[in-house]
């Protein structure tokens, strides 16, 4: 926290410094951080000119790729309690529902794995291996288990996130700060309090890590489910539907949709993170 | 069939009788054996180390000075041997230990005074107790900064004050300080030797020092142990009687420099040898 104002202060402390010697110091001083303000939107800006000349110019036919303008429109009256609300919102529930049941499930499994380290290592084979087998590639086996249902949404997408978290969280406690663990012990903690007062800690960090990855595995997931298995709502069926239709302005809406929460339900783990995790990095 | 053959092969080997060390011993170490990689780096060591003391272990490089006091403390363990503090096991002694890197061994998700007070929460004392305790060790401290903040929004120097207000909270028997100045600037190295010296002024905790400045080393010590290159056996011990408080002027006092000049003639005519 006091590091902050320190380091926002130095800079501005240095150019008062150099203003001395500077042909135009009150015209050269400020302008720094207000071009820094507008860094992060020059992509998006270029990239919507780029995206509105090459509709305008017909390099590609508004058939294909609507006036960003018009996307974006369709993006902002849909949201505003259209239907494209309706389907965000299932999309949103399904991926809640996934990412809580790997969490709740995943970060205490994980913790438990990894703190006896030979109980991981007897199913870390399998960990491995399911976690880097394509979740999509399971949806057919899915679907023979769960049917064409509802379930069977959220239930792999869920299975998806929860190797994530597993996978974290147990490798957060296997590779705690032994330091700090024989700082414990040194102090007479049990294994029982060196469990909760350190390891759970120490492994914190690494689970956060995990959280946020099975997050956007999750949505990854129920966006492909609602896509391909018989779906009658969320952004997935959405966007697959408006393609079948050729509605391609709703269809990137839907996109756009989809990536808006993909990204702002990453912004909220960094936040929850930090804010939990206070300690990371430093 | 194996074990019927060996049984009476255990019965036959011989116990030492047990030695127990001078009047003023408190640490008794008898026939300590480590091997690392498979060489020996102690074999059937014995040591004694005296209470309301504090002793130096300084020695080349390699020669396992933290693994002997980390054996000592516990946090090592050991092939074979018998360690007792005042004829008692380990478990029965209250112990502090200083890490040299005080970043990994305090908890960041603890403020400072809860990090402080977390081995008086494991002995399970009220929270009464663990109050008064804190303000007393406060005091003894003269703390200057706000023990309410985190670990790591304080400096390197007070973090390793917070680490030994934490060692001492309970009391300890015996403290075991881990090259506790080696990650501290200069200003700070002579603040917390200050207080180390002063806490030892007050309660004659004994305590085992870690070195690799011959200098602090010999200024902090009633005893300075020299060991010798692996496998690690006692060169001397050395006794510095300068009277406490010693300070800035002790440094040019004819007695230390002459216990210093000692110790490193035998520093060095082992690691030559």
């Amino acid at each position: 926290m006091a590091a902050i104002p320190t380091s926002a202060g130095a800079p501005g402390a240095a150019t008062t410094a150099w203003a001395p010697p500077a042909m135009d110091p009150v015209a050269g001083a400020p302008r720094q951080p207000v071009w820094d303000k507008v860094l992060p939107f020059i992509g998006p800006v270029v990239l919507f000119i780029v995206w509105d000349l090459v509709v305008r110019l017909g390099f590609i036919k508004a058939i294909l790729l609507p006036p960003p303008l018009d996307a974006l429109g369709a993006l902002i009256t849909g949201l505003a309690g259209g239907p494209l609300l309706q389907d965000f919102g299932m999309t949103v529930w399904r991926t809640v529902q996934a990412f809580l049941i790997a969490a709740i499930v995943g970060m205490p499994l994980g913790v438990l794995l990894g703190s006896s380290e030979k109980a991981y290592r007897s199913v870390e084979f399998l960990i491995d291996f399911f976690r880097s087998t394509p979740s999509s590639a399971l949806i057919p086996l899915f679907l023979m288990i769960f049917g064409v249902s509802e379930i069977n949404k959220v239930a792999i997408a869920a299975f998806g996130a929860l190797l994530i978290v597993v996978f974290n969280s147990a490798y957060g406690v296997i590779n705690a700060r032994k330091q700090r663990v024989m700082a414990a012990k040194v102090m007479g903690a049990s294994r029982w309090q060196v469990f909760k007062d350190v390891l759970i800690w120490e492994s914190l960090q690494p689970s956060f890590v995990g959280l946020r990855s099975a997050v956007s595995m999750a949505l990854v997931i129920v966006i492909v489910a609602e896509m391909f298995i018989g779906a009658d709502s969320g952004l997935g069926n959405r966007i697959i539907n408006s393609q079948q239709v050729m509605n391609v302005r709703d269809m990137y809406a839907s996109i756009l949709a989809a990536g808006a929460l993909g990204y702002a339900l990453n912004v909220l783990f960094l936040m929850l993170e930090k804010r939990i995790v206070h300690w990371s990095g430093r | 069939m194996s074990a019927v053959l060996n049984a009476p092969f255990n019965v036959d080997v011989p116990v030492p009788p047990f030695r127990p060390g001078p009047v003023g011993t408190h640490i008794t170490i008898r026939g300590l054996t480590k091997y690392f990689a498979g060489w020996p780096l102690y074999e059937n060591f014995d040591l004694d180390i005296p209470k309301h003391k504090i002793t130096s272990v300084f020695g080349p490089n390699g020669c396992g000075k933290s693994t002997l006091i980390n054996m000592i403390a516990g946090l090592v363990p050991i092939d074979s041997g018998e360690i007792l503090f005042d004829g008692k096991t380990l478990k029965d002694t209250k112990i502090g230990y200083v890490f040299q890197n005080y970043r990994e061994a305090l908890f960041p998700w603890m403020r400072t005074i809860d990090n402080i007070a977390y081995p008086l929460k494991l002995e399970g004392q009220s929270k009464a107790e663990v109050d008064r305790r804190m303000a007393e060790l406060v005091a003894s401290f003269d703390v200057k900064f706000d023990l309410n903040r985190y670990p790591y929004e304080l400096s390197g120097g007070q973090q390793q004050t917070a680490s030994i207000m934490r060692a001492l909270a309970p009391n300890p028997e015996v403290l075991f300080l881990d090259e506790p100045f080696s990650a501290l600037d200069f200003e700070m190295t002579l603040f917390i030797r200050e207080k180390l010296q002063e806490v030892f002024m007050q309660t004659g905790t004994t305590m085992l020092l870690v070195s690799h400045d011959l200098e602090e080393a010999v200024y902090l010590a009633d005893e300075v142990l020299l060991l010798t290159k692996r496998p690690t056996r006692v060169a001397e011990i050395l006794p510095y009687t300068d009277a406490r408080p010693r300070t800035i002027e002790t440094l040019t006092e004819p007695s230390f420099i002459h216990a210093k000049k000692r110790s490193l003639e035998v520093f060095q005519r082992e690691v030559r040898r």
